[in-house]
């Protein structure tokens, strides 16, 4: 690796950036366009989201609720926990979307009708909250199986009550703009590097430098190198109008957001990098982006709930950085986590740039044949 | 290493796409400090064989060696000696002319200070000073040409592969590129330069004829055209037209071409006679010519060595 030539590649692409108007565009336009046009909400409804259940009174009645709000479908329980405070630290670390804490005295709140169970939700996921508010709509009459509503005039007490932490207010723009981080970097970042090395091959450059004494890896880094930038003034954009205009939370370290950024950036312009070393044309390359970029959108979690999806269509997704990505930032700019507590994502996405960019460098050979 | 060796040794080339050969068992010697031209028509194997003896295809068969290396398992080192210029210009049109030549040389490795007082001096020398800033896009044919060319000996190579430099380029700025050729050459560099001109190839010191793949002649120009002393004559006819298919009737006569009023006649090997029995004809015909011996030209060179090839391409 010769750090001249390498930097020799990357000041010629951003020589090329420069002139190149419909690029520059989009490096921009892109991210506001998406940001305003999908600042609106996505609700949808769910099923199976991950429960924990805290069941402090223990009695035949506390245990019948709980197993009626099972019935419902909507939620799945994975753990049990003895405190309501242990259900809030188990959905700060993301383990569960959903904690239900039946108090001590829930026997005694239920008979004088104030609030007999509290459903607590993960607020950075909308489509969980819209889940809970469906929890919250069971009539408690019907859950406990009293049978019979005490006054047919007055509404039934609404004895669930929902509390979305992280997003008291419940405002889809606090989960969209985080996850739009991520959609964003995903179209864009494969796009321009999956044209990059096809475009040379096209326009006939390729002859020539293969003809030097560049390397692959210099080639390689180097055109991947100026994105890397070009992904963080993209992500700053949308960072700045996201807490401007929407006044979407930060609440973990800008440095870690930036890190998990960095982290699907990377993710991002290898497989591009490796699209550009198949495809024979650039449209042919814009094909397979699209091959990319579809189900990222749609099974990475960001439109659809992660949990809601058949168990083949999860294991998908895990192979896709955006849904790692999504679990990073949404953890560390919603729910205050650190980048280390959430190391699973971490390592998948450095481990999906390390073979993107192996295989790409092995792929690409300095040969016509 | 041995100054006087080949600069590029090749035997039994080949290289196969498919079902199709594309260059047959040719063997090539190039002697250092040479224009050596390669002469074929479009789709002869000219391209082919380039990019096999810089080590950009893979022979199917054969041997190659380039400045004393073995190709293409060497082909990485041999990229720091020769420069390279393809068939289609293959710079970056959205960059100018001072910023392809200043990533030329850092591509090449060059150290800074060399770099820049090596890319003033180009800009000079291919007169560029005034353009330095333009984008390459937008240069005419001919100026293209010689940025690519400034850009393929940045480095100073020994070795310098030219692939139909002048195709798209008028007649002016091809004899002015030629020029900068052979400064090349008398400054020590091998010159490989394929072309479809008759008047470019007989510039060249040596050169090859390939056709459908194959070599079918190499030597100097001279030696190629003394290669077919008493084979050519030139027929005065009133009506050239007439007296043609009198003449291609007559056996021994491999071609004849109309060169505006009178024609060309290339005769085949060891037919002495067909002097007179040209004459014969053309009075049979009632068609009275002059018919007297030319001395031969490259064109009649490369007439009789492709012309099997032609023949079978009209059947």
């Amino acid at each position: 690796m010769n750090l001249r030539r390498l930097w020799a590649v990357v000041l010629k692409e951003l020589r090329q950036m420069r002139r190149d108007r419909i690029t520059l565009a989009m490096i921009v336009a892109v991210p506001v366009m998406q940001l305003v046009l999908f600042g609106y909400a996505i609700n949808l409804n769910l099923r199976g989201l991950a429960a924990g259940i805290a069941d402090q009174a223990g009695t035949a009645g506390s245990r019948a609720l709980v197993l009626d709000l099972l019935a419902t479908g909507v939620v799945a329980p994975v753990a049990e926990a003895r405190t309501p405070a242990e259900l809030v630290e188990r959905l700060r670390r993301g383990e569960i979307s959903i904690g239900i804490a039946v108090p001590p005295d829930f026997e005694r709140r239920k008979a004088d009708g104030s609030e007999a169970v509290q459903v607590m939700v993960d607020g950075s996921d909308t489509s969980v909250q819209a889940a809970a508010a469906q929890l919250a709509q069971m009539p408690l009459a019907t859950v406990v199986g009293l049978g019979q509503a005490p006054l047919a005039s007055t509404p039934p007490p609404r004895p669930v009550s929902v509390i979305a932490f992280n997003n008291p207010e419940r405002r889809s723009a606090v989960n969209i703009v985080p996850g739009l981080i991520g959609v964003i970097l995903t179209m864009t970042m494969v796009l321009f590097t999956g044209v990059a090395i096809v475009r040379e091959r096209e326009r006939g450059n390729m002859e020539l430098l293969i003809a030097t004494p560049l390397s692959r890896s210099e080639l390689m880094l180097g055109k991947v190198l100026p994105y890397v930038a070009i992904g963080f003034l993209q992500t700053t954009v949308i960072l700045a109008l996201g807490t401007w205009l929407f006044a979407v939370p930060i609440r973990g370290s800008l440095l870690d957001v930036y890190l998990a950024a960095g982290l699907l950036i990377l993710a991002n312009l290898t497989l591009g990098l490796l699209i550009s070393t198949r495809a024979r044309s650039q449209f042919q390359a814009m094909q397979m982006t699209f091959f990319v970029f579809l189900p990222s959108i749609l099974l990475s979690g960001f439109m659809f709930p992660f949990s809601g999806m058949p168990r083949i269509a999860q294991w998908l997704s895990e192979v896709l950085p955006l849904t790692h990505f999504l679990r990073l930032v949404r953890g560390v700019m919603l729910r205050g986590a650190t980048i280390g507590e959430l190391w699973p994502d971490v390592l998948a996405l450095a481990a999906f740039t390390t073979v993107m960019m192996a295989t790409a460098i092995l792929r690409f050979q300095k040969r016509l044949d | 290493m041995n100054g006087d060796a080949p600069a590029i040794r090749a035997r039994g080339l080949t290289r196969r796409f498919g079902e199709r050969v594309a260059v047959d068992h040719v063997d090539l010697s190039v002697p250092r400090r040479h224009v050596y031209g390669f002469l074929g028509p479009n789709g002869s194997g000219k391209s082919t064989t380039i990019r096999m003896l810089c080590g950009l295809l893979t022979p199917s068969e054969g041997e190659i060696e380039v400045l004393g290396l073995p190709i293409p398992a060497e082909a990485e080192a041999l990229r720091r000696r020769i420069g390279y210029m393809t068939q289609k210009f293959s710079l970056f049109d959205d960059l100018g002319v001072r910023e392809n030549l200043e990533f030329m040389a850092e591509v090449q490795s060059l150290p800074p200070a060399r770099a820049r007082r090596r890319v003033d001096e180009l800009l000079a020398e291919y007169r560029f000073a005034d353009r330095q800033r333009q984008l390459a896009g937008t240069l005419s044919g001919g100026q293209k040409q010689r940025l690519a060319l400034a850009c393929a000996v940045i480095h100073q190579p020994e070795l310098l592969f030219l692939d139909e430099p002048t195709s798209a380029v008028d007649p002016e700025s091809r004899r002015d590129f030629w020029e900068k050729l052979f400064e090349l050459a008398d400054a020590g560099t091998t010159l490989l330069v394929s072309t479809h001109y008759m008047d470019e190839a007989e510039r060249c010191h040596r050169l090859a004829i390939l056709d459908r793949g194959r070599l079918v002649a190499d030597g100097t120009p001279a030696e190629l055209t003394a290669g077919l002393a008493g084979r050519t004559l030139l027929v005065a006819a009133a009506d050239a037209r007439r007296a043609q298919q009198a003449i291609a009737a007559v056996a021994g006569v491999a071609s004849v071409a109309q060169i505006g009023t009178s024609l060309r006649v290339l005769l085949e090997a060891g037919t002495a006679d067909a002097a007179s029995r040209i004459a014969a004809a053309l009075a049979r015909a009632n068609q009275p010519a002059g018919v007297e011996p030319v001395p031969a030209s490259l064109e009649d060179v490369f007439v009789a060595a492709t012309r099997r090839g032609l023949a079978e391409r009209a059947a």
